[in-house]
């Protein structure tokens, strides 16, 4: 029998007919239109914008802006923080939700509800803390002075405050992942013999490595971007302690806009950046994520 | 068919097939295995206690079923044994060394878990390979003698040809079998297996049985295996071991589970069966004060309760002294009808087989008398 007489023996469901759980159509365009229309106007448009002043005045004036010095070393303060703070967090983070995922230990809960401080608390309180704790007239400042240390006003304060504010993210992504995957792999492991290290480094990392990236490139982008925290604790010396969200503000508020929404531009595109290799990775690796563990 | 008429057939089917594998033995697979001690292991987890303390002695190279249902603490014993949870006290021998002090790793067991827990990041070729590779650079083989070793598994376990896929890519029962060549690959002394064909649908799990006791003749592990499953494990095991709330019921060949409980539970836990309570009074039993015409077989007088198996009863027609029910329900079981009666003033339910082709009717009245049965002390 050909299809096309299958299909036409076939019945077909009266035009009134709809899956249960599909919406009207109005239903389905309002739905769809309040999505696209929100994502425009909060997401598209501010982005369009940045890209739009920045190359107001011609492209040589948007290069322009990258050779002054102070610019150049906002762009190398920013990098260099990230570079700390995302390590940093990285180690955290997994030995965090290794703890909380396959120990039960006393205090477990308050050390999951610390974990989400950060999201909870202002940036500003953030480094606040920090300048009471290390300032000039902080607790140990004193101390800090008589060592010649400096914390606040200088890149270590920076780095502490961005640490502080991006920790949540990988152990954020990581303990569900963790938990849900329980401990059988482990034990498999170390029953064919593998010792603790090649247990985690050959089938716990494994397993979780698609949470750990989306996890370290959620951590990179808001060490990048933070501006609150570091705000407080930097001190705003050009050339010396601003990073780049830090360096934008100063140059909007001189009204060198083009200069601003150029480095707000390089800003904007690291973060996609950081999107595009996402999905680039997903992509690539698409067959063993479908595979693997979700 | 009754169980043990099924459990018969298969094992004769078994036998049979036996013969034309057991010559082959394959020593390229030949281990050294040993027999494994368990001595009066408690453990508890919190304030739940798993096991009491339980003993066993498992010989070398024999294939051994812990059966019982959820919650007897059969796969405690089994973690126990593999040193993936530590008893609160007694303990476990390898050989005659005490394998107490000895890390998971160290004990060198096979441990087939129930999800098979396969590294999914890893081909078949590489899940086989892992235990081998793992192992400290002095005793690691080489990469060409890994290769042969898992091709050779691969060969056992019939999956040749499938060594590139991930296990993502495999029915249940190839899962099943690339966890079996993964715990056979690092030559385990015991093989350990928790429920392991838990999670594979009747007919693969049937055809998983028979070859796991093929592989066992061929290879010769010591193995353990833990099911819910009595047929599998009167089926599958040399000796089978019944456990109930964290205790050892009984410990014996099918053949003697089946044909001598030695306790209740073992009755009504493995194979059919109908129980009733009885009074032993002076070598006489009484079902809510009618006397049955059957012996007491020496049984200690009081409250007592009769187990018999639904194919030990014959019919009794206007005889005295046989137990006298009603039909409340009839089902086709294979060859025969099984018959649900409700019995005695207290209607107690219980089921017994006549011929398929008998003229019982529903709501008719039948009298039954047991041809063998077990009397079991009652706390009244």
């Amino acid at each position: 029998m050909s299809e096309q007489t299958l299909a036409a023996s076939a019945t077909m469901p009266p035009e009134t007919w709809r899956a249960p759980t599909a919406e009207v159509s109005v239903v389905r365009l309002v739905l769809i239109g309040v999505a696209v229309l929100f994502i425009g106007v909060f997401l598209g448009f501010p982005l369009l914008v940045v890209f739009f002043e920045a190359f107001l005045n011609g492209v040589a004036k948007y290069f322009e802006t990258f050779a002054d010095s102070d610019t150049q070393h906002a762009i190398l303060l920013t990098l260099l923080v990230a570079a700390i703070a995302v390590p940093a967090n990285l180690i955290f983070g997994v030995a965090a939700a290794w703890a909380i995922a396959k120990y039960d230990f006393r205090g477990k809960a308050l050390l999951i509800t610390l974990i989400d401080l950060p999201f909870s608390v202002s940036p500003v309180i953030a480094g606040l803390i920090y300048v009471i704790m290390f300032g000039a007239q902080g607790y140990l400042g004193d101390w800090l002075k008589a060592h010649h240390i400096q914390i606040i006003f200088a890149i270590p304060g920076i780095v502490l405050a961005t640490i502080f504010v991006t920790f949540p993210f990988v152990a954020r992504e990581l303990i569900p992942l963790m938990e849900e995957q329980g401990t059988q792999d482990e034990e498999a492991a170390i029953s064919l013999g593998a010792s603790g290290w090649q247990t985690f480094r050959r089938v716990t990392l494994p397993n979780v490595k698609w949470g750990l990236m989306y996890g370290v490139l959620l951590c990179n982008a808001r060490a990048m971007g933070e501006f609150g925290a570091v705000a407080v604790v930097s001190g705003h010396i050009r050339g010396l302690t601003n990073t780049m969200p830090l360096h934008i503000e100063i140059l909007y508020n001189d009204y060198q806009w083009v200069a601003a929404f150029a480095v707000a531009s390089l800003l904007a595109l690291l973060a996609l950046v950081t999107l595009i290799v996402k999905t680039l990775l997903e992509w690539r690796f698409s067959d063993e994520l479908a595979n693997g563990p979700r | 068919m009754t169980a043990l008429a099924q459990f018969r057939r298969d094992t004769d089917y078994i036998e049979a097939n036996l013969s034309l594998v057991a010559p082959f033995v394959d020593e390229r697979l030949r281990v050294k295995t040993m027999n494994v001690t368990v001595e009066n292991l408690t453990k508890a987890f919190g304030a739940t206690p798993a096991l009491h303390g339980v003993s066993l002695e498992i010989a070398s190279g024999e294939l051994i079923a812990l059966v019982g249902p959820s919650g007897s603490g059969k796969t405690t014993l089994l973690r126990l044994i593999a040193g993936l949870d530590f008893p609160n006290s007694g303990r476990v021998l390898f050989g005659a060394e005490d394998a107490s002090s000895k890390s998971v790793q160290e004990r060198n067991v096979g441990f087939v878990f129930q999800n098979y827990a396969l590294f999914k990041h890893m081909s078949v070729f590489e899940n086989i390979a892992f235990g081998l590779r793992v192992r400290p650079r002095a005793t690691r083989p080489s990469e060409a003698s890994i290769r042969q070793r898992v091709m050779t598994l691969l060969d056992l376990v019939q999956l040749n040809g499938l060594e590139k896929r991930f296990p993502g890519q495999l029915s249940g029962g190839q899962r099943q079998r690339v966890a079996f060549a993964r715990a056979l690959a690092i030559e385990p002394g015991v093989l350990l297996l928790d429920e392991p064909f838990g999670a594979l649908d009747a007919k693969v799990r049937k055809e998983l049985r028979r070859w796991l006791r093929e592989i066992h003749d061929r290879t010769g592990h010591t193995t353990v295996f833990v099911t819910h499953d009595q047929e599998e494990a009167l089926e599958l095991a040399d000796r089978v071991v019944v456990m109930s709330q964290g205790r050892i019921e009984q410990v014996g060949s099918a053949d003697d589970i089946y044909d001598n409980p030695a306790t209740p539970f073992v009755f009504d836990f493995i194979g059919d069966s109908s129980a009733l309570p009885v009074i032993v009074d002076k070598g006489s039993i009484a079902l809510d004060d009618r006397i049955l015409s059957i012996d007491a077989k020496g049984h200690a007088d009081g409250p007592a309760t009769l187990f018999f198996r639904p194919n030990h009863v014959r019919l009794a027609g206007q005889e005295s002294g046989s137990i006298v029910g009603t039909v409340t329900g009839s089902r086709r079981h294979g060859d025969i009808r099984r018959l649900e009666l409700e019995v005695g003033l207290a209607r107690h339910r219980c089921e017994i087989d006549v011929p398929a082709d008998s003229d019982v009717s529903r709501n008719g009245r039948v009298a039954i008398k047991p041809t063998d049965w077990r009397l079991f002390p009652r706390d009244s």
